[in-house]
């Protein structure tokens, strides 16, 4: 059974740097270095494996400004077939609804069985947003699958819990959440970055994705930011008595 | 004039960075401290393709130039020059002098599972009673009833005795005064590994004898011309200088970087160690010699790759990148004083890999030579 799948991949500031918040709030990405989300890598090596496996191809859709096609090489050097970036200006300080909207609407576009995502970004970490699209796209989503199997019009995942996983099916199409667990992400070989040069690239804007100025207007926006409250200054417990007093303290606290 | 890298050279060598700090460097010391072949870590390299580099994509390889090739070595070099070197000896010795003199019957069956990194091939040109010295070499390669019968042994081979290593390109007197190159798989009678020799450094590459017993091997095995095997030979070593000064400039980086690095943090008299000039001075001549020796790996590279004489410009990225990589591991140790002797920090490891820059592949003495026959100066005459 051939499979097309598509992986949802963002482009993010480098994750080894800091990140630099402009005047309105939002994350500068103009500029500066920039990556595929390390955790996009996740589910990307998942599709390649599966249309390895099963025959078919992997498509990679992103939302972001020109830097972005830093990533969409990334995943094209690593063996993804094809990719379709949206670039508006309209689209700058879109909430994680208008991204989902437009992910969808760009999903929405090509035969697709299953849709692939990691389960958080490194920059906005909102985490929201592959439930989002599989929403909007009317599939049913798995999330945090430690594996991904497909077989017979079904996708089987095993869902990452505390204590081990939960086997969790649906029917295909649908929309999968890979952790970073799940597999080893491939390096781009020479040869793959060569290639990816003369794979397509799809450019769309919002307009060409029908979308109302409406559905592209955020609901959220970020009013202010705080610096993360300094830890308070431990107690340190010493004396003959220390071993009885962190036992108290641990009971009141309710731990033991 | 260009120093830019294409854009598809940066990637790659991010691609092989990353691969270098995630894969190569978490491993690098147990290995090291074990002596032990980094199996795991070269099948990780086979993958992505790094034995394969600068051989055309129908034997398996990858379309590379030896500016690309050199890249990826300084990379690897920069975390563990084990790794560095095993890569180097099986691409740029043993599969070269398959890929540049082998038939396509010799290239189909040995340099394709090379260029996957499936096979090592060792590359066995040394001999106890001379390196440098390749035409003094006594092993014999006899013609006898359609066959090659091999006696002698070889030294100092790296990748001799892997559970990769399938075959071995034995340099050999075919008839007095005429040295050529003979294929000998591992498996043909006679085909004795000796035990690793314990070194000062490079301890996780493979370097052990070779010893050759009556081997019979079949005619079709000479690899190149009967007789050519001085001058092929020396081709490969000649690129292969180019490849060590890569290595070596990767270690002389890493030395660099984890003494910025310590610098930074290591505090003496209320300062961080980095706050005195001392230190600085030190430092910044580590830097200078890092980008002189990448500047002069690079350009002997770009000389072979575009078909021009180089010979002379690899012997000096070989003798300077070499001195430099042992002066950095020297100045990296005493910036990190006493944990600098320790096996706390990779520098003493550094300072172990170095020493053997100055030495393999031509020795600081035969690179000086090289260089001086290239200016003409009377007595250097072949």
């Amino acid at each position: 059974m051939v499979m097309d799948v598509v992986v949802l991949a963002k482009h993010v500031p480098d994750p080894q740097g800091t990140p630099e918040l402009g005047e309105d709030f939002l994350l500068r990405r103009e500029g500066v270095d920039g990556a595929l989300d390390p955790g996009d890598e996740y589910p990307l090596e998942a599709a390649l494996r599966i249309t390895e496996y099963h025959g078919g191809e992997v498509t990679v859709v992103s939302m972001g400004p020109e830097p972005a096609m830093t990533a969409i090489r990334r995943a094209l050097s690593m063996g993804a077939h094809r990719a379709v970036l949206i670039t508006d200006p309209a689209l700058r300080g879109a909430d994680a609804l208008v991204t989902a909207r437009v992910l969808a609407s760009a999903v929405r576009r090509q035969p697709f069985d299953l849709v692939l995502a990691g389960i958080e970004s490194t920059d906005g970490y909102t985490g929201t947003l592959p439930m989002t699209v599989a929403e909007l796209l009317g599939v049913p989503a798995a999330t945090f699958a430690r594996r991904v199997e497909v077989n017979d019009r079904i996708v089987r995942t095993e869902r990452q819990t505390e204590e081990g996983y939960d086997v969790v099916e649906c029917p295909l199409p649908a929309v999968v959440t890979v952790t970073a667990g799940a597999t080893e992400p491939r390096y781009p070989t020479l040869k793959g970055i060569m290639q990816a040069k003369q794979k397509p690239v799809e450019r769309l804007t919002a307009a060409d994705l029908g979308l109302s100025p409406e559905e592209l207007a955020p609901t959220q926006s970020v009013i202010a930011v705080e610096a993360a409250p300094q830890k308070a200054v431990g107690e340190i417990v010493q004396g003959d008595d220390a071993v009885t007093r962190v036992a108290d303290f641990l009971a009141e606290a309710k731990v033991i | 004039m260009d120093f830019d890298l294409s854009e598809e050279q940066r990637e790659f060598q991010r691609a092989v960075r990353e691969f270098a700090e995630e894969v190569v460097a978490p491993r690098t010391e147990e290995y090291d401290r074990n002596e032990e072949f980094p199996l795991e870590v070269v099948q990780r390299m086979g993958d992505l393709g790094l034995f394969g580099l600068p051989f055309p994509s129908e034997y398996g390889g990858q379309d590379a130039d030896l500016v690309t090739f050199c890249l990826a070595l300084e990379e690897i070099a920069r975390v563990d020059s084990s790794v560095a070197i095993t890569l180097e000896a099986a691409t740029g010795l043993a599969a070269n002098a398959v890929f540049r003199f082998g038939t396509e019957e010799q290239k189909e069956r040995w340099l394709v599972p090379m260029a996957r990194g499936q096979v090592l091939g060792a590359f066995a040109v040394t001999e106890a009673g001379g390196g440098s010295d390749v035409r003094a070499l006594r092993t014999t390669a006899r013609p006898e009833d359609g066959e090659w019968v091999i006696d002698g042994a070889k030294a100092f081979i790296t990748n001799a005795g892997t559970p990769l290593t399938k075959v071995a390109i034995v340099a050999a007197a075919t008839a007095p005064g005429e040295i050529s190159a003979v294929l000998v798989p591992t498996d043909v009678p006679g085909f004795t590994v000796g035990p690793p020799y314990r070194k000062i450094g490079w301890r996780a590459s493979d370097t052990r004898e070779l010893a050759f017993h009556g081997c019979r091997v079949p005619q079709g095995n000479l690899l190149g011309e009967r007789g050519h095997g001085y001058a092929g030979l020396l081709e490969v070593l000649d690129e292969g200088r180019i490849a060590v000064a890569a290595l070596a400039t990767g270690l002389a980086r890493g030395c660099l970087e984890e003494s910025v690095k310590y610098a930074k943090e290591r505090q003496a008299f209320g300062r961080p160690i980095g706050a005195f000039e001392a230190l600085q001075f030190k430092i910044a001549d580590m830097r200078v010699a890092v980008d002189a020796s990448r500047l002069l790996y690079l350009r002997a590279a770009w000389l072979r790759d575009r078909g021009r004489p180089y010979k002379a410009e690899a012997a000096m990225a070989k003798l300077y990148s070499s001195e430099a990589a042992v002066s950095a591991a020297r100045e990296a140790v005493q910036i990190h004083g006493g944990y600098g002797y320790i096996e706390e920090f990779p520098v003493a490891r550094f300072y172990r890999d170095a020493k053997i820059l100055e030495i393999g592949e031509g020795t600081s003495e035969i690179q000086r030579l090289v260089i001086a026959r290239a200016l003409g100066l009377p007595g250097t005459e072949l």
